[in-house]
């Protein structure tokens, strides 16, 4: 749509401006400003410059923490836009059926975040948790405050369990807005189920996944509540990741300097992985006049 | 596609064979289909279940030993939430500052939305991408931050506070859905009703919202979304008179252990509104989540 030049345009985007500034620029400038200084009470504070980044950079413990957070959210993106997409295919189109499948599946993204630890919790414990006593029951000595290893594997699960619906309800969308035009010349063609995928499907949820990955590694990458519930971050720091480091930081220890650093740090990690993946994909959809849309 | 099969149209019975055996494959397919969605809608429901049959459970049944469906049924934990003003205030608090926070965020996202949509205008690109960043900024990184802001403004423990804090992921939200939805509106309504002698303000009221009222409904049910879900903000920006009830749900960890009839019960609540809520935007939903663009 050609869009017209008017800069009186300004006065309708306003208010929201103030307030989104509100919200955003007045705590950001906070952070930026405690960065740069080290704090001591309201009236002694120095000026530090760069000392409190380079600190931060060198931690080994927030290193590890960032790696731990990049193979999380890796993961789980890995396993929920294939099982978003297949589950988004199976969804049925019309009917009763149609709407029923929409709500389950649509259930627990509206589940707070700390109820959906809560949840896991109970259903993961050895001694009262379906999934714990059967895994247990079957031999297999599972369990979360001790091993990392199912530590990891539970919270994994629980953010599949907890965020695949999303994937899948942005493909449903997306195959939802296929005319069945298309179908019907791939009938007439005798495509195979593949070949229906690969050249009809595909191409039209390439600009629903463009949002979908985006936000799931966004959302993925500020992970907190559901884990915090669950392990505690534990056992040991195996499963503490960045939000969570940082808010012991900035709340439990009072280390303002420090935690705001590793604030600006951590928000640019997500900036600019956000926007390198956005920039990509936008080109690799330049790249063939076909694709998406 | 499928050329190669197109040429085997000559009746000779291998043919004939794969021919039958297409036919056939597409109700099997229904059934293997039907079946592993069925699987994965367990999977989703088996730790809701779960939930659901501890909170109808007395404790000692829960500590006693597992127990597949409540053998003991007890609406107790129920009856506790429901009686105490602590805990139903909980909920009362939560959907207030939810519903400010709708309220706040679809008023000013309207506009701006409309502006993004159907002018340019210098520095409108950047200003987009800059709210964006917002929906991107972990609220881990604001806390601090928020709370001396907040307590500093005197608005610290009120329903305002969160309803505002919450302003920093979902008017950027509001403001990307309703604009992909406006788009799909077509200019010359606009320049008609200009012609027709409309006022701004009148057209926008009169003749567009009412035009992209299930792109609002979607996105109020967004907004309802990432506003109820979200914790980490809302329970520190409170203390008691306007405490969420997430906060309110620690308080099950008690002297003599956690109380997990209790916890299962008031957990089984918070999943009520979400499913109200998504049982009137069902229709809509599948766009919406495409944020009006698929």
């Amino acid at each position: 749509m050609t869009k017209v030049r008017n800069n009186h345009a300004w006065w309708l985007i306003l208010p929201m401006l103030l307030l989104v500034a509100f919200s955003a620029i007045i705590p950001l400038m906070t952070v930026v400003n405690y960065s740069v200084q080290d704090v001591f009470d309201a009236n002694t504070r120095f000026f530090t410059g760069t000392e409190w980044f380079r600190e931060m950079l060198n931690d080994p413990a927030l290193q590890a923490a960032v790696l731990r957070q990049f193979a999380f959210s890796l993961t789980v993106l890995a396993i929920e836009v294939p099982l978003g997409i297949g589950i988004a295919l199976l969804m049925p189109k019309k009917g009763w059926q149609a709407s029923a499948v929409l709500i389950l599946v649509t259930m627990p993204l509206l589940i707070p975040w700390n109820v959906v630890g809560s949840i896991w919790q109970i259903f993961t414990r050895g001694d009262i948790g379906l999934m714990g006593w059967s895994l247990r029951e079957l031999g297999y000595g599972y369990n979360i405050t001790a091993s990392p290893v199912d530590a990891w594997a539970t919270i994994i699960l629980m953010d599949v369990w907890h965020w695949t619906p999303l994937i899948a309800l942005l493909c449903y969308s997306g195959l939802r807005s296929i005319p069945d035009a298309y179908y019907q010349a791939a009938r007439i063609d005798r495509a195979s189920q593949w070949s229906v995928f690969r050249y009809i499907q595909l191409p039209k949820l390439t600009n629903v996944l463009v949002i979908g990955v985006l936000l799931r590694f966004m959302h993925s990458f500020m992970i907190y509540a559901e884990p915090f519930v669950l392990t505690g971050g534990g056992p040991g720091s195996s499963t503490t990741f960045l939000s969570q480091s940082l808010t012991t930081m900035a709340i439990g220890q009072q280390d303002l300097g420090p935690s705001a650093a590793f604030s600006l740090i951590y928000f640019l990690i997500i900036l600019l992985v956000s926007w390198v993946f956005y920039t990509a994909i936008m080109n690799m959809q330049k790249d063939k006049p076909d694709g998406g849309v | 596609m499928g050329e190669s099969e197109m040429t085997d149209s000559t009746s000779n019975s291998p043919a004939a064979d794969a021919r039958r055996r297409r036919q056939a494959r597409p109700v099997t397919r229904q059934w293997r289909k039907r079946a592993l969605m069925a699987t994965y809608i367990v999977f989703v429901l088996l730790p809701v279940y779960w939930l659901l049959n501890m909170s109808f459970q007395s404790n000692t049944e829960i500590l006693g030993g597992l127990t597949l469906w409540p053998e003991d049924f007890t609406l107790e934990h129920y009856a506790k939430i429901f009686t105490d003003a602590n805990w139903y205030m909980g909920y009362v608090n939560s959907i207030t500052y939810v519903a400010m926070n709708m309220a706040i965020s679809i008023v000013v996202a309207l506009p701006a939305a409309y502006a993004f949509s159907r002018y340019q205008f210098i520095g409108d690109k950047h200003l987009f991408f800059w709210l964006l960043t917002n929906l991107m900024a972990p609220p881990a990184v604001f806390l601090l931050p928020y709370f001396q802001l907040y307590y500093t403004v005197g608005l610290f423990d009120t329903h305002v506070a969160v309803a505002l804090a919450h302003c920093l992921f979902n008017i950027p939200l509001a403001v990307w859905i309703l604009e992909g939805f406006m788009s799909g509106v077509p200019k010359e309504i606009d320049e008609t009703a200009f012609i027709d002698g409309y006022s701004f303000p009148r057209f926008f009221v009169r003749i567009f919202v009412p035009m992209i009222s299930s792109g609002i409904g979607v996105t109020l049910f967004f907004l309802f979304m990432f506003s109820w879900v979200e914790l980490l903000l809302a329970s520190t920006l409170t203390a008691t008179n306007a405490q969420p009830i997430a906060s309110v749900m620690t308080q099950t960890k008690g002297a003599s252990g956690i109380d997990w009839g209790t916890l299962a019960a008031a957990g089984a609540l918070t999943i009520l509104p979400g499913i109200v809520v998504v049982y009137f935007v069902r229709n809509h939903i599948a766009k919406g989540f495409a944020l009006g663009r698929t």
